[in-house]
């Protein structure tokens, strides 16, 4: 190889036409590409065939922490957790087998609510694939349908290339999970590594290329709107375009709601927060979706939470579609006029072509709803006067002590609806939540994430009894790890959520929604983990500050109302406008 | 209710192992069942054609080409209805020897598009293209000649407007 180099004479000034290579096995290939695409923390749970990945793991440990959760679900939601917090891309690593299926429900989950991550799975070696060898599944036929890219390695070769291409797909346009399933022969085998990062794959498009005059075009649609209304999603913090977003509301003065995973993006007290949309959302949003004259949806993908019938769905107003993802555009409401894009640029364009708004009349219209909502709801929620406690004064007693200073982890039902409702949000990136695909047992690992994606900030955990259960053994996780997280379990001792359904339209016949539970304290002392149970008023207040004053893991286990129900909700099939307070 | 139509749909991609799952997942997972398929080279180097046959309404074809394209390894889908596409199929048409010279199949060869690719002893093989009616045409004077055996390809479908695919690939590559 040395003639090479004295035979062509290289340009000094320019890249070297070949890159230095040292040959490696694939296992030390693939840690040496997590590190060039500076990860230092992966999770995951080690089995036969990724064992050569692991050992290289344990020879890499001062430089790449592996968190052992108790179940690869565990891993992938505690990777959802971290990208969520951190907006890096997440990485979870199982073996073949049971490790990769377990790890399916954290991907469905990532590409349902666009959440970078990388999956690494181990596979049996290539001459016995097809086989039904031991632990040998077909991983990428299972994930394909809810992977944003996913590929078999059989080659250590194929190693660098492919790794690189992984994380571009997994972090770029909008972002998604990637698995990579990598044979034990592959991990065995030599390569002559080089890295390079991937920027551009030619068949993906990550970021459609804005169109000015569309801009323009919206721009004065805004202008001349009298009753313009805004509904936000998580692409506002997918682009990092909180700053861009805000800028953009208050000049032209409107009125913006959130949805489910846009919380936190804009503070819960902003003067143009008019709360959440959707089932459980608030009342003045819902309300008013149909009675705005321009409907502007930015970085959403108008879920049918959000809309419910789509048939009466803001047919009076103009629709503009703010959004990364072409296929989204008309998908579920037809839209206007559509600005395609990375929003932190579209929005830094219309910002200077919106003049300055006042909508104060229309702004109005949200307080009277608001306060209709506040005396009818809100009210008997953070000040009750019944007996037993209330879901939504423990997400008051927590505002109060965190000052909306905390990452809220919430995992699936009531007690999730009562947290995106009532938690106040100061800091973007405060809200995780298992979204789209409504993930029970999402919360406990994701805040083992995204704890130590933010370990400097506060992370509780808002979990009910039921989904806690669905993952209680990551208890095991704080255990070895230390990590300071706090976990509220809002314990009605009923699968909330489906009991309010059956109450609602089911007669009250209650299948199989009543829990019988363990002492959950117990169970978390057994842990490690110091903890309290709380079931009268006077004795809640002094318990969240315990728990918020605690630097170590801490357990609250909160019995609360037992047939308390969200309100306001918009019944399936029923129109925004059609929200019910009661 | 808008109305279904046949539409074809013409997906270029990358040349690799897995696509045709990603494919044929995107339909499975709106129930849509898929009239035939055909998976060839295309015009343009490691560049593969997949031609699907689906029946749908168009609002749905058009969220379907955005699904498609959405996957990391399509290059560009497009959808045309019946008027905008030049298609053929082909199918094989195995018979018994004993019926190579009744008038009705010597009818056929003269006057169809239909050759004989080979003729054994015992059985000849019948090779027709044409439109799916010619070939359903063909197959319903065959069958009371007991047909040992019968295949049809899927659709293949080259456009009348021009798909701007060869100079998508020379800018982004």
């Amino acid at each position: 190889m040395n003639t090479q180099t004295q035979t062509v004479p290289i340009d000094i000034g320019k890249k070297p036409s070949s890159i230095k290579t040292e040959s490696i096995s694939g296992a030390e290939a693939v840690i040496k590409c997590l590190l060039a695409e500076g990860v230092d923390l992966l999770y995951g749970y080690p089995g036969g065939a990724i064992m050569p990945i692991y050992d290289e793991l344990y020879k890499f440990q001062d430089k790449l922490h592996h968190v052992l959760t108790r179940h690869e679900q565990g891993a992938a939601h505690a990777a959802q957790g971290y990208a969520r917090v951190t907006g890096r891309v997440g990485v979870a690593m199982a073996t073949s087998g049971p490790g990769a299926t377990n790890l399916v429900t954290g991907i469905a989950d990532a590409q349902i609510d666009s959440t970078p991550m990388v999956c690494i799975t181990g596979q049996v070696a290539s001459h016995l694939l097809g086989s039904d060898a031991f632990q040998e599944t077909d991983i990428i036929g299972i994930s394909t349908p809810v992977t944003k890219w996913n590929y078999q390695i059989t080659k250590a070769s194929e190693i660098p290339e492919i790794m690189a291409k992984a994380f571009y797909l997994a972090r770029s346009g909008r972002p998604g999970p990637v698995l990579i399933d990598i044979t034990k022969d592959a991990q065995f085998g030599e390569v002559d590594f080089s890295y390079k990062k991937c920027e551009n794959v030619r068949s993906y498009k990550a970021v459609p290329e804005f169109n000015i005059d569309k801009i323009k075009e919206v721009a004065e649609l805004i202008n001349n709107a009298k009753k313009p209304f805004i509904v936000f999603g998580q692409g506002v913090i997918l682009g990092q375009a909180e700053k861009e977003f805000k800028a953009f509301i208050e000049k032209a003065d409107i009125p913006s709601a959130s949805t489910l995973l846009g919380l936190s993006a804009l503070e819960s007290k902003h003067r143009l927060n008019v709360g959440l949309v959707g089932m459980h959302g608030h009342y003045a949003p819902n309300k008013l979706t149909n009675e705005c004259d321009l409907l502007i949806a930015i970085g959403m993908r108008f879920d049918d939470r959000v809309t419910g019938n789509l048939e009466t769905y803001a047919k009076q107003a103009k629709v503009i579609h703010f959004e990364i993802d072409p296929s989204e555009i008309d998908k579920n409401v037809k839209t206007d006029v559509a600005v395609l894009g990375d929003v932190k640029e579209t929005l830094s364009e219309i910002l200077s072509l919106v003049t300055i708004g006042n909508h104060k009349e229309w702004l109005q219209e949200f307080q009277k709803l608001y306060d209709i909502e506040l005396e009818k709801v809100i009210n008997d929620q953070l000040n009750p006067t019944k007996k037993g406690l209330t879901m939504g004064e423990v997400l008051g007693g927590i505002n109060k002590e965190t000052k909306g200073d905390a990452v809220i982890v919430s995992d699936v039902g009531q007690h999730q609806m009562f947290a995106c409702r009532y938690a106040d949000f100061i800091k973007t990136r405060s809200n995780v939540t298992s979204g789209g695909l409504g993930t029970m047992g999402f919360a406990l690992p994701a805040a083992i994430g995204a704890k130590m994606g933010v370990p400097d900030r506060e992370v509780i955990a808002i979990i009910g009894d039921g989904g806690y259960q669905m993952t209680i053994q990551e208890l095991g996780t704080i255990l070895q790890t230390d990590i300071a997280v706090k976990i509220v379990v809002l314990n009605n001792s009923f699968l909330g959520m489906v009991r309010q359904w059956q109450e609602l339209f089911f007669d009250r016949r209650y299948a199989s929604t009543v829990m019988k539970n363990p002492d959950f304290v117990k169970i978390a002392e057994g842990y490690g983990i110091e903890a309290t149970s709380v079931s009268k008023r006077e004795d809640l207040a002094n318990a969240i500050k315990t728990m918020v004053a605690s630097e170590n893991s801490y357990f609250l286990e909160v019995v609360i109302e037992q047939e308390d129900n969200v309100f306001p909700m918009i019944p399936t099939g029923a129109s925004v406008s059609d929200v019910r307070l009661s | 209710m808008e109305e279904k139509q046949i539409y074809t749909i013409s997906i270029y991609t990358e040349n690799n192992v897995g696509i045709l799952n990603r494919l044929s997942a995107i339909f499975l997972k709106r129930h849509i069942n898929i009239e035939s398929m055909t998976v060839s080279k295309s015009e343009i180097d490691n560049v593969h054609r997949f031609t699907f046959v689906v029946k749908l309404s168009e609002t749905r074809a058009r969220k379907i080409i955005g699904q498609l394209e959405k996957q990391i390894e399509v290059i560009r889908a497009f959808y045309h209805t019946e008027d905008e596409i030049i298609y053929q199929e082909t199918a094989l048409f195995k018979v018994s020897t004993e019926h190579l010279y009744d008038e009705e199949i010597q009818g056929r060869l003269k006057f169809r598009r239909a050759n004989i690719v080979t003729i054994t002893e015992h059985f000849f093989v019948l090779e027709a293209s044409g439109l799916k009616e010619d070939i359903d045409r063909l197959y319903n004077k065959l069958k009371p000649y007991g047909l040992m055996q019968f295949v049809r390809s899927g659709r293949i479908a080259i456009t009348r407007p021009k798909m701007a695919i060869s100079e998508l690939l020379q800018e982004i590559n």
